[in-house]
């Protein structure tokens, strides 16, 4: 019986093999968007584990320089004599002859506490060969990269993490050109009774517990989430698919069900047996989409890794692994959506009596009995997105208020474009047009979830080119605010630095010294800057909120300035004051913003700066001039200053562009992939659509329609839906940018951008929308047009 | 007796409280013997082929099929009855359209364990099928889609064959040549059968004719 059941059922599909194709396809999609950013994110968060696991990151307190970022090897001297159990590290980037760069990380593993050391040492002989064989330590990817390259014997480890290569600290000294240096301190959880103070002995280090060391998960967690929300709704585009096909198969097999069951079929057999149809498809749906987002994934992670080294200066390897996990959360994904796409038929055929009409209801009108409950049901997520706009709080309020706003306007979306129909058949004048509206308004019910996945997907797109856009606007505003000097220069010595602004004090316009150390400040990690303040601070900065003459006070060293990072997250603001120093503290005279940079920053008067820390001399400088390119020959030529320590500013702000597309490159991929999953359910929809409609045709070919005007009249309720869908989709998509704005950015990285409008995207999108809709509709209109007239006139033969 | 059926009744909700479509009905069939069940619309012979048939339940009364009371039965024992005792002929023909013409009629007979395909091959001849076995139903003409739906309940060698209008949906000169073949094919195999029509010309090739009125027999 068994068999005889699933071969029946299985036959539905061998009979329709677009709508097997169309559930199949859309589960695989959904499957493939949502496991290829999981794959992203995993291989993200394999790559910061390892990384942390290579300095025992959040196992071991750290000892940090407080300004710049190298220390002389002294201190650590210094440290072990007085008793303190440190292991020093040198970390730093060598570029490779292809312009990439890999990590260099000198230890000393005769201190390291733990174990820490590459696991593969045997491979050079154990630790006398790795402190005089000058080996490499890589993974594959990383070994193949630096081999021939980097002088020393390269040793594949499994272990190392992506981009890294582990060494000992003397090779790694000498590699980096930085002997006598190191970069930071591992401190031994076991340390002896009595140790004099830190700043005693090493002043200019600062100890950063082992929670606040590795920062790397925690900075990208807001950036992994954001993708996470966008594979959600990738897959959940993909599930209305998937929801449509299945629906419809559903109910065009009612009278199969009808038919099995009269034949004595029991009914819990046969819903077990669509259970088990369904569990079959999604397994095939879940490996076919299983490999699409490996191959997704292939495709995004190197951009993601450049974004993620960029942006946060973590190392990703470039290249996906196929995990065991991945697989089984692919699978199981593939099930859930399958799942939750057939709740609701599998409930409908489990109450179904055996004697109800067998005739496949009209699609339509059993949608359409529901759609003022979904109207309702819309209503309230609408309502429930404006309080969580207006009183929600939290990065999880945020997610809530996007999911409410965008599930609340999908399920509203019929209903409107109902209303509008109905509108349109009012006012129609002829016969043919007000048949075409009211025909158009029969259809509504079973296109309606393909023009859901089309309002979600352009409101994605409007939604995140807004704030892509938004965000690169003011961020190349703010470049220009910050970078206002025309050169940049780095000396060697505090000597040296002080040399050159005596040599620049006639030369320059003016001299701003960048001189900064990292403190606390209100219990959070902030880079305390000294500033001299003049014309070109006067003239750049801009403020999100200021007192009275602020940069009049920071100069005399009356007040304090800070970003919008810091005062959001110690919910300070103009006016309150803060501690800069153990004894100073100064009221805020101006808030502003400091896009990407994930800590605070406080800025104060150089004197006040060098009050606090007076054996802090500034060795970097920004230039203003009128002749930049002269005063760069005067510096090389007559100061002698090499070429490297010099970096126009143009240089600096490509670079920073180049950095923040490419990290809105995978947001762009996913806005494309995501419109032609939308596009693909259109065609889906029409397509499976098209055999049914010829009942609702004929009779309008029988009264004189041709057949080729029913086809061009079918593809003119695709684009007029569409069209509909679209302008409704543009309100949408600005309050999706307005959420992603001004609660998600502020909730995830500490900052508020502005929201700028672009009318002419929207309309290069809108006609994306319109193309993808009219290709959708293309082929099923010119099928419909080629009908044969004897399957039109089998309609009235009663054949059918 | 293959079939008691005993004061039975059965009503539906209507808009002014519940309906009685069967008001108390009696009645016997033996095992071999044919019937037409005839009434005007609405008085209830297609309720008491579903009854009959374990398609719907009754509110009173019992049937005893083959000396067992399957008004008791549950859902599952319903649905064993339709596998293995009852075949049922639909007006709509209810065939399977995903399934071709051999595959429809061996469907109920796989059902209720295997099918034969030397009787599949011997009934699609009588019933003129035989070129057709590879189509779909689509394909056919209505009174070959009926063939079909006959073939495919005598397939599963029934006790008791029901038949809800047949042929009403066939012009007259198929409808009394898919009628001759049916009772043929049913006298083969010893099944009784009970058909609901309205047309006199079926009811009057029975072997015996109810009328049914106002949920009574007469």
């Amino acid at each position: 019986m068994t068999g005889a059941g699933f071969s029946a059922l299985w036959s539905h599909w061998r009979r329709n093999p677009l709508q097997l194709f169309t559930l199949v396809a859309g589960l695989a999609l959904a499957t493939a968007l949502w496991s290829g950013v999981q794959a992203i994110n995993a291989e993200a968060r394999a790559s910061y584990d390892a990384a942390a696991q290579t300095l025992g990151e959040g196992r071991f307190d750290h000892l940090l320089p407080r300004a710049g970022e190298t220390v002389g090897q002294d201190r650590y001297v210094a440290l072990r004599r007085s008793g303190w159990q440190v292991s020093p590290v040198l970390e730093g980037r060598v570029f490779l002859p292809d312009n990439s760069s890999v990590r260099v990380l000198g230890i000393d593993p005769l201190t390291t506490p733990g174990g820490l050391s590459p696991v593969r040492m045997e491979a050079v002989g154990g630790l006398a060969g790795f402190l005089t064989e000058a080996s490499l330590f890589a993974d594959a990817e990383t070994a193949a990269r630096v081999d021939g390259h980097l002088e020393g014997q390269v040793v594949v480890d499994p272990s190392a993490a992506p981009g890294v290569v582990i060494t000992d600290i003397g090779t790694a000294q000498a590699l980096l050109g930085q002997s006598g240096r190191i970069s930071r301190m591992i401190v031994a959880e076991l340390q002896p009774i009595g140790l004099p103070p830190l700043d005693r002995i090493a002043p200019d280090l600062i100890r950063r517990p082992a929670q606040e060391v590795s920062d790397v998960g925690r900075l990208t967690d807001s950036f992994h989430l954001n993708l996470t929300a966008f594979g959600f709704l990738s897959f959940a585009v993909g599930i209305f698919i998937v929801h449509g096909a299945i629906g419809l198969a559903f109910e065009q097999r009612r009278g199969m069900v009808r038919t099995l069951r009269a034949l004595g079929m029991p009914l819990g057999r046969l819903v077990w047996l669509m259970v088990a149809e369904l569990f079959v498809l999604a397994l095939l749906a879940g490996a076919l989409g299983v490999v699409l987002g490996y191959l997704i994934a292939g495709f995004l992670l190197p951009d993601v890794a450049a974004t993620l080294r960029g942006l946060y200066g973590a190392d990703v390897a470039g290249s996906v692994r196929l995990r065991p996990s991945w697989w089984a959360s692919g699978f199981a994904i593939a099930l859930i959506g399958t799942g939750v796409a057939a709740a609701g038929a599998l409930w409908q055929i489990a109450r179904m009596p055996l004697l109800a009409s067998a005739r496949p209801r009209a699609w339509v009108m059993a949608r359409g009995q529901g759609a003022w409950r979904l109207g309702a049901l819309a209503g309230l997520l609408l309502l429930a997105a404006l309080g969580f706009a207006l009183w929600g709080s939290g990065l999880a309020a945020g997610f809530a208020l996007l999911a409410c706003l965008l599930t609340g306007a999908a399920l509203a979306l019929p209903l409107i474009l109902r209303a509008v129909l109905r509108l349109a058949e009012g006012r129609a004048r002829s016969a043919v047009w007000q048949w075409f509206w009211a025909d158009t308004r029969q259809q509504l019910p079973s296109l309606t979830l393909a023009l859901m996945a089309l309002l979600l997907a352009i409101a994605a797109n409007v939604g995140v080119s807004t704030m892509v856009s938004s965000f690169r606007l003011t961020f190349v505003g703010f470049l220009d605010q910050r970078l206002a000097p025309e050169l940049f220069i780095t000396a060697d010595t505090p000597e040296q630095a002080a040399a050159l602004e005596g040599f620049l004090a006639s030369r320059a316009r003016e001299v701003l010294p960048v001189n900064s150390v990292e403190t606390q400040v209100a219990g959070l990690p902030t880079e305390l800057f000294g500033a001299r303040v003049g014309l070109t601070y006067r003239e750049n900065w801009q403020f999100l909120a200021q007192g009275p003459d602020p940069w009049d006070r920071v100069g005399a060293g009356q007040a304090v300035i800070i970003n919008e990072q810091l005062a959001r997250r110690a919910a300070l603001w103009v006016g309150d004051r803060i501690a800069v120093g153990p004894d100073l503290s100064l009221p805020i005279a101006g808030i502003v913003a400091d896009y990407g940079n994930p800590i605070g920053q406080a800025v104060v008067a150089e004197a006040v700066f060098a009050r606090l820390f007076p054996d802090q001399a500034a060795t970097r400088f920004g230039l203003r001039s009128d002749d930049p390119a002269a005063l760069r020959r005067a510096l090389i030529d007559d100061f002698g200053l090499p070429e490297g320590n010099i970096v126009d500013q143009a240089q600096i702000k490509a670079f920073s562009l180049e950095v923040f597309d490419r990290t809105f490159t995978v947001t762009a991929a996913l806005n494309v992939l995501t419109l032609a999953v939308a596009g693909f359910a259109i065609l889906m929809s029409l397509l499976t659509l098209a055999a049914l409609r010829v009942p609702q045709l004929a009779p309008a070919w029988a009264l004189g329609l041709t057949r080729a005007a029913l086809g061009r009249l079918e593809l003119r309720r695709a684009v007029s839906l569409a069209v509909l869908t679209t302008v409704l989709a543009l309100p949408l998509g600005l309050a999706l940018a307005w959420v992603l704005l001004a609660v998600v950015n502020v909730e995830a990285f500490g900052w508020e951008l502005p929201m700028y409008l672009f009318p002419l995207d929207y309309a290069r999108l809108a006609l994306f929308a319109l193309l993808a809709a009219v290709l959708a509709a293309l082929w099923p209109a010119i099928r419909l047009a080629r009908t044969p007239p004897g399957d039109l006139l089998k309609v009235f033969a009663n054949e059918r | 007796m293959l079939l008691e059926v005993e004061n039975l009744t059965k009503s539906y909700p209507g808009a002014d409280g519940p309906v009685a479509v069967l008001r108390g009905v009696d009645l016997r069939l033996a095992a071999g013997e044919t019937v037409a069940l005839t009434g005007e619309s609405g008085s209830g012979k297609s309720t008491l082929l579903h009854l009959v048939g374990g398609l719907d339940t009754a509110d009173g009364g019992t049937i005893r099929f083959d000396g067992r009371d399957i008004t008791a039965l549950d859902d599952t024992g319903r649905a064993a009855l339709r596998r293995r005792d009852v075949g049922v002929i639909f007006q709509q023909f209810n065939l399977i359209p995903s399934l071709d013409v051999a595959a429809n009629i061996a469907f109920q007979a796989r059902l209720s364990g295997g099918a034969d395909m030397d009787r599949l091959q011997t009934l699609a001849k009588a019933l003129g099928l035989d070129d057709h076995l590879r189509k779909y139903p689509e394909s056919l003409s209505g009174g070959q889609q009926q063939r079909v739906a006959i073939a495919r309940t005598l397939m599963a060698r029934p006790k008791l064959v029901l038949a809800d209008e047949p042929t009403g949906n066939l012009d007259e000169a198929t409808a009394a040549d898919v009628l001759a073949q049916m009772l043929e094919l049913v006298s083969e195999t010893g099944a009784a059968l009970m058909v609901v029509t309205h047309s006199a010309a079926v009811a009057g090739q029975m072997g015996r004719q109810l009328h049914l009125s106002r949920g009574r027999l007469a």
